[in-house]
């Protein structure tokens, strides 16, 4: 089977958000890196490839963005992927990125599409299920383990307050979650150097219509600071969030 | 014209945020002056079923089929769009969980309408439609204007409130006429927590860091939850040794919970965990250092340590509750 994994890249999870006029945010200075969500979908693609040689013929990892984006894509074959890919275009929303990877999937012929839940810059959740539906094949979502047993394909899922277990026909879009690996693979050494030698293809991104777009930009206000309450006194604790606070 | 929110049932009895979606829709058609239909999938009786009227439904459509007993996002897409198209709906509304995260970007594409996801307020339609989000894992807010005629929405849970007005609504059964023979996922084992409460779901959650020192501490934290009606959650560091089961952790790599009241319990309040509370309406830090950033996050705090401060609030509690 051949697996193609989206990444999207974003400033890291720690970075100090900030706007230029509240119209688009601020990447000066900040410090890239591949969606975490991306990253356990790759591990675990990364990992079966390894473990079962026999049903994984090859990882690819595609991302819709500019050229910054690929220390990404190398840090992404550094870990593991055989060969990258960069559709050049700019990301201003899920649907117009659903639909650039769309396009190019149509012609290539995948197996299996990973994509995370959700990306943690615009928090958008919805180019999985979006590709699926351009692409006319099954999505799974929130997909926190994924199995090829007797060469057939078997996730499990999470629902509200439970799991499922199911086998799925290829060709479809794998949503993936927590779970399906649990800590991000690292790139070793080797896989830094042999990086360099393998193939980042670059593609021209089409057009797309433009759904929604974003207005403006604003920062949470400041909270009001914490009301201490004496250790000694818990009582007064409960009488806040019954009195004041009104949720007990 | 007409809004349509998807609702949920659990085992046949809809689920509080389909009550939720149903009071937010109803006051937005209320504004877009056109009426409200709520689409259910499954099995679900008529007294169930009723109950959507009761927050507003003006119709309520039925669609029962033993095909559809299991969530197939991409069978479940097509019968939305043929709902769609046949009331005419404009707006469509869905819970921002499992369900309305697999279904709603989906029928975006089916239906060439612009999507917002994770919405927390009511839109402005002064100019447009324009709805507000938190994006950069709640570090911002976003206003995102919606410009296709067909808008789709879901909704972030407990960010509204339920809100009676019972209306007179007819059951209409609707007939997908659709072929379902082709099924390309299979279910082979569902595993429900059953008699406990969902972590997603809850108003209330006590959550316990590294700071319980251990699994065998959690006791007070479980005693604390059942006590207030509230699901437990952790860090995750906590579910990564293993002290607690992974469902429970939360954060950015984990769930995302926005309950109305959050104890957190040991816990550092590290930005990643933040990401996963930031949207409860409140939240209460107990923790033995004065200097941890969770005090920042925090709208109460008790400075101290669990091992004295657990148990005195439960008595605390009892006493309240008594
Ligand atoms: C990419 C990435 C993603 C991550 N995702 C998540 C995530 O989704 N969720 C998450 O939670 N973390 C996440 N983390 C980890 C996060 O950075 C923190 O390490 C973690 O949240 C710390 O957990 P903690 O607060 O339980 O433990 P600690 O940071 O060890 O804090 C324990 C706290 O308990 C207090 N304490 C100790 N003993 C007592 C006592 N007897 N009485 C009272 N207080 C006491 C201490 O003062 C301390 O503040 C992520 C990290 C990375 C790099
Ligand atoms: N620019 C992008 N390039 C490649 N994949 C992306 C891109 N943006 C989002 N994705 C994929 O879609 C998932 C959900 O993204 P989103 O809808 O942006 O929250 C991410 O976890 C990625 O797998």
């Amino acid at each position: 089977m051949k697996i193609l994994v989206c990444i999207n890249n974003v400033p890291d999870t720690t970075t100090k958000i900030k706007f230029v006029d509240n119209k688009a945010f601020d990447s000066a200075g900040v410090q890239w890196i591949i969606n975490p969500w991306d990253e356990l979908t790759l591990t675990r693609a990364i990992e079966m490839k390894e473990t079962q040689p026999a049903d994984i013929e090859s990882v690819t990892v595609i991302n819709v963005g500019r050229a910054d984006a690929e220390a990404s894509i190398r840090k992404a074959l550094a870990i593991g992927a055989d060969n990258g890919i960069r559709i050049n275009s700019d990301t201003s929303d899920s649907y117009s990125v659903a639909f650039q990877l769309s396009e190019y999937i149509a012609k290539e012929k995948y197996d299996i599409i990973f994509c995370g839940i959700e990306s943690s810059d615009y928090n958008g959740g919805s180019v999985g299920g979006m590709l699926a539906e351009f692409l006319a094949i099954p999505s799974v979502s929130s997909v926190s383990m994924f199995e090829i047993k007797d060469g057939k394909v078997v996730v499990k899922r999470e629902i509200d307050g439970g799991n499922e277990t199911l086998s799925v026909q290829t060709p479809f879009v794998l949503i993936g979650q927590k779970g399906i690996a649990i800590e991000p693979k690292i790139p070793s050494m080797r896989g830094i150097m042999t990086a360099r030698t393998k193939q980042l293809t670059v593609v021209e991104g089409v057009a797309c219509n433009q759904l929604i777009e974003f207005v403006d930009f604003d920062l949470p206000k400041a909270k009001a600071a914490c009301r201490k309450i004496d250790a000694e006194n818990v009582k007064e604790l409960i009488d806040l969030l019954h009195n004041e606070a009104k949720v007990i | 014209m007409s809004v349509l929110v998807y609702t949920e049932n659990w085992d046949g009895k809809f689920k509080k945020l389909s009550f939720e979606l149903i009071s937010y829709g109803k006051e937005l058609s209320k504004k877009l002056n056109t009426e409200l239909v709520a689409l259910s999938i499954g099995n679900v009786a008529e007294s169930e079923l009723q109950k959507l009227a009761l927050y507003g439904a003006d119709r309520i459509i039925n669609v029962n089929k033993s095909e559809l007993s299991f969530f197939d996002a991409q069978l479940y897409n097509s019968v939305l769009a043929k709902v769609t198209e046949s009331v005419g709906a404009k707006l469509i509304l869905f819970a921002h969980n499992n369900t309305g995260k697999a279904l709603s970007p989906r029928l975006s594409v089916s239906l060439k309408a612009g999507l917002a996801t994770a919405v927390i307020a009511q839109p402005d339609l002064t100019n447009g439609f324009i709805i507000r989000k938190k994006v950069f894992t709640s570090k911002a807010f976003a206003n995102i204007k919606i410009n296709s005629d067909i808008k789709i929405l879901s909704l972030l849970q407990n960010s509204f409130g339920l809100l009676e007005d019972p209306k007179n609504a007819v059951i209409e059964s609707f007939d997908t006429d659709m072929d379902f023979s082709d099924q390309k996922c299979k279910l082979m084992d569902v595993n429900k927590v059953s008699g406990k409460l969902i972590l997603t779901d809850a108003d209330i959650v006590v959550s316990g860091g590294r700071g319980m020192k251990g699994p065998e501490n959690w006791g007070p934290i479980e005693e604390l939850a059942s006590l207030l009606g509230a699901a437990t959650a952790c860090s995750r560091p906590v579910a990564d040794e293993h002290w607690r089961p992974h469902e429970e952790h939360v954060g950015q790599t984990g769930k995302v919970l926005s309950p109305s009241l959050y104890i957190a319990c040991g816990i550092s309040g590290a930005i990643q965990h933040l990401g996963g509370i930031s949207n409860s309406k409140y939240i209460v830090a107990i923790n033995k250092d004065p200097e941890a950033p969770i005090f920042e996050a925090a709208d109460y705090g008790i400075v101290g340590d669990l091992s004295k401060v657990l148990p005195d609030l439960i008595t605390a509690v009892k006493e309240f509750k008594a």
